[in-house]
């Protein structure tokens, strides 16, 4: 035992993991570390970037027909060369990243807002409440996504709007069951009853006590959930489910040169590198910020 | 002198099956009853130990008496009033008067808040604003004898010992009469058990509050307890003044526990009462005395009726036909 001069019992445990001013920068340097992440980091920057100042970037408008001959290859004037309709590629390839990550990224927010609050309700209301909701939950999860999608589609018609909900919908369930989780483990904890036993309402646990656990986890999910909505979106607009023309975007791309491959090979390929990079990018990031933060949150493929 | 806190015959009930498979294997009575029959009663600066092994029900009343776990009959009264039945609403009133003080010391603690927050979370829930919480946060630290250089710390950078006297700083926010503290040494190394004694002692004594201890640790008890209580599945076997009971215990239960509890004088004589077997299951409690199946002294009367209480005098209650020490 130490010394009878220690008041306050033995020393404190010194893991400053987080909560701390140097945890940001003790984070970057795991982060620079990590080759792959980095790698992943630059891309996305670049991505959002590109995005973010589309419209100072594109050298023509993205719709303008005959800017230049049709099906060139790439030249000074094009960079990615024209399509069919003699449209600049590149212009249509930064201004279909700017679709993609609009999708993206409003989907994950509705989605995520969504599955935090069911995920809340049914991890910490009654039992009965939490069977109910999961039922439902499990029942979405259960559809094959592409058929939703086609369903919903077939419904409502083929628009940004109607890809966006069908990316909420099939992926609440996802947040929401591991916020559910999170919290039934959460809520066990004694902290949790000290509260209750102080008075503390169902709010103030909730918003003050669980909430801040739960959300680093789930962020760190949606992260990796980017390259597959983007890629859901692409797909759905391959199939000319998407958003409609002449909105470019990346799938749209790809549908359009792949009918006139033959002729060139530079639209199919300008419409399908931004979609390997972007995958992977947010994909590394991702893997990079879940082993530093939650190593524990390891999804199994 | 009226009692501060009075509990009745308390019982509190938990399902042991689900409610389908009660009703396909047509179980009559899916329930057990953790805590079966129990009444004590705090005066103002009183303090109460409760003692029994795991399992014996002691967290459980600590929990109903608190609000947190539904009572299935019986009454808590505090000061008077009533409190099973009350909506959360209205029992949060009384929350002001009546903490509790869980087992695990850095557990207990929000992990995300620092030390400041977590003493004055009280004051925040109960909406008092005419306080400054900066300043009430540097009183309470020094109540419990932690620097003001606490106030910032999170409670993984805490030792048991802090995280534990940070615990019984936000018990005392609110100042309040009636402390619960469930097995308050518990995880703490022995020299640190000893400091978080003497200031649960110090502050009781200050402040004039009845404290209900919970522990399965019988030197605890007889520290800082004046009254005691022994429980054995979920019910009072024996509850009197501590000296009384570490001297002239009357139920065999008592007597074997006390022996199994280490002596620091190595002269000692040890006569330790061995008793046998498990602990029954509360699904299935024995018939007659339900401490007979162990009861090193059972006689056949044992088996058939159950002991009604007894009295010894001084308020020394107890429950067993043969008791020891008359």
């Amino acid at each position: 035992m130490p010394p009878p001069d220690t008041t306050h019992g033995d020393t404190p445990a010194k893991n400053a993991t987080h909560g701390d001013a140097g945890a940001f920068a003790q984070h970057w340097r795991q982060l620079c570390r990590n080759p792959l992440g980095l790698f992943g980091l630059a891309l996305v920057v670049l991505i959002v970037l590109s995005a973010v100042f589309a419209d100072f970037i594109v050298p023509f408008d993205a719709t303008q027909v005959m800017a230049g001959p049709r099906l060139a290859p790439p030249s000074w004037d094009h960079l990615m060369g024209t399509d069919q309709l003699g449209r600049d590629v590149f212009s249509r390839v930064i201004m279909g990243g700017q679709v993609a990550l609009l999708v993206a990224l409003s989907s994950l927010a509705a989605a995520l807002s969504a599955g935090l609050i069911l995920g809340l309700i049914a991890g910490f209301g009654p039992q009965w409440l939490d069977n109910g909701l999961l039922l439902l939950l499990d029942s979405i999860r259960a559809f094959p996504v592409i058929i939703f999608a086609l369903a919903v589609i077939t419904l409502l018609g083929p628009s940004l709007a109607t890809v966006i909900l069908v990316v909420v919908i099939t992926t609440i369930p996802v947040y929401a069951r591991v916020v559910r989780t999170q919290t039934q483990a959460l809520s066990n904890n004694e902290y949790i009853l000290a509260e209750r036993a102080m008075g503390a309402g169902t709010g103030r646990i909730l918003g003050v006590h669980i909430l801040p656990n739960v959300i680093g986890p789930l962020l760190i999910l949606a992260s990796m959930d980017v390259p597959l909505i983007i890629a859901l979106e692409a797909g759905l607009s391959f199939l000319g489910m998407g958003v409609r023309p002449p909105t470019p975007s990346w799938g749209t791309l790809l549908n359009d040169g792949y009918n006139y491959i033959h002729n060139s090979p530079w639209p199919v390929i300008a419409g399908g590198v931004p979609i390997i990079l972007t995958t992977l990018g947010f994909t590394f990031l991702g893997e990079a910020l879940r082993d530093i933060f939650d190593p524990k949150l390891r999804r199994d493929l | 002198m009226s009692a501060l806190l009075d509990v009745q015959s308390l019982r509190v009930r938990f399902r042991s099956l689900g409610m389908l498979r009660a009703l396909v294997t047509r179980t009559p009575d899916p329930f057990i009853d953790a805590v079966c029959d129990v009444s004590f009663h705090m005066r103002r600066g009183e303090t109460l130990g409760l003692v029994g092994e795991s399992g014996s029900g002691k967290s459980t009343i600590a929990r109903t008496v608190m609000g947190l776990t539904p009572a299935h009959a019986g009454s808590v009264r505090f000061a008077g009033d009533e409190l099973i039945g009350l909506s959360s609403r209205d029992y949060k009133a009384y929350r002001r008067d009546m903490t509790m003080m869980f087992q695990d010391p850095v557990g207990s603690l929000s992990p995300r808040l620092t030390v400041r927050s977590l003493i004055t979370e009280p004051l925040r829930i109960h909406g008092i604003k005419d306080r400054n919480r900066r300043a009430e946060a540097k009183r309470l630290l020094e109540m419990v004898g932690l620097g003001e250089d606490f106030a910032q710390r999170f409670p993984h950078q805490l030792s048991g010992g802090q995280a534990r006297r940070v615990g019984v700083a936000r018990a005392l926010a609110l100042g309040p009469k009636v402390i619960i503290a469930d097995e308050p040494t518990a995880g703490l190394d022995v020299s640190v058990q000893g400091e978080v004694l003497n200031l649960l002692a110090r502050l009781q004594e200050e402040l004039g509050i009845a404290m209900l201890v919970i522990t399965h640790n019988l030197n605890v008890v007889r520290h800082i307890t004046d009254r005691m209580a022994i429980m054995y599945l979920g019910r009072f076997v024996e509850q009197g003044p501590t000296e009384e009971i570490f001297h002239r215990p009357r139920h065999p239960y008592t007597e074997a526990l006390l022996s199994a509890n280490p002596q620091p004088d190595p002269d000692a004589q040890l006569a330790r009462i061995e008793i046998k077997g498990e602990v029954p299951s509360l699904m299935n409690r024995p018939q007659g005395c339900e401490f007979h199946t162990r009861c090193p002294y059972a006689r056949e009367h044992c088996r058939q009726v159950a002991p009604g209480v007894s009295h010894a005098g001084e308020g020394h209650v107890y429950t067993c036909h043969y008791p020891l020490n008359t």
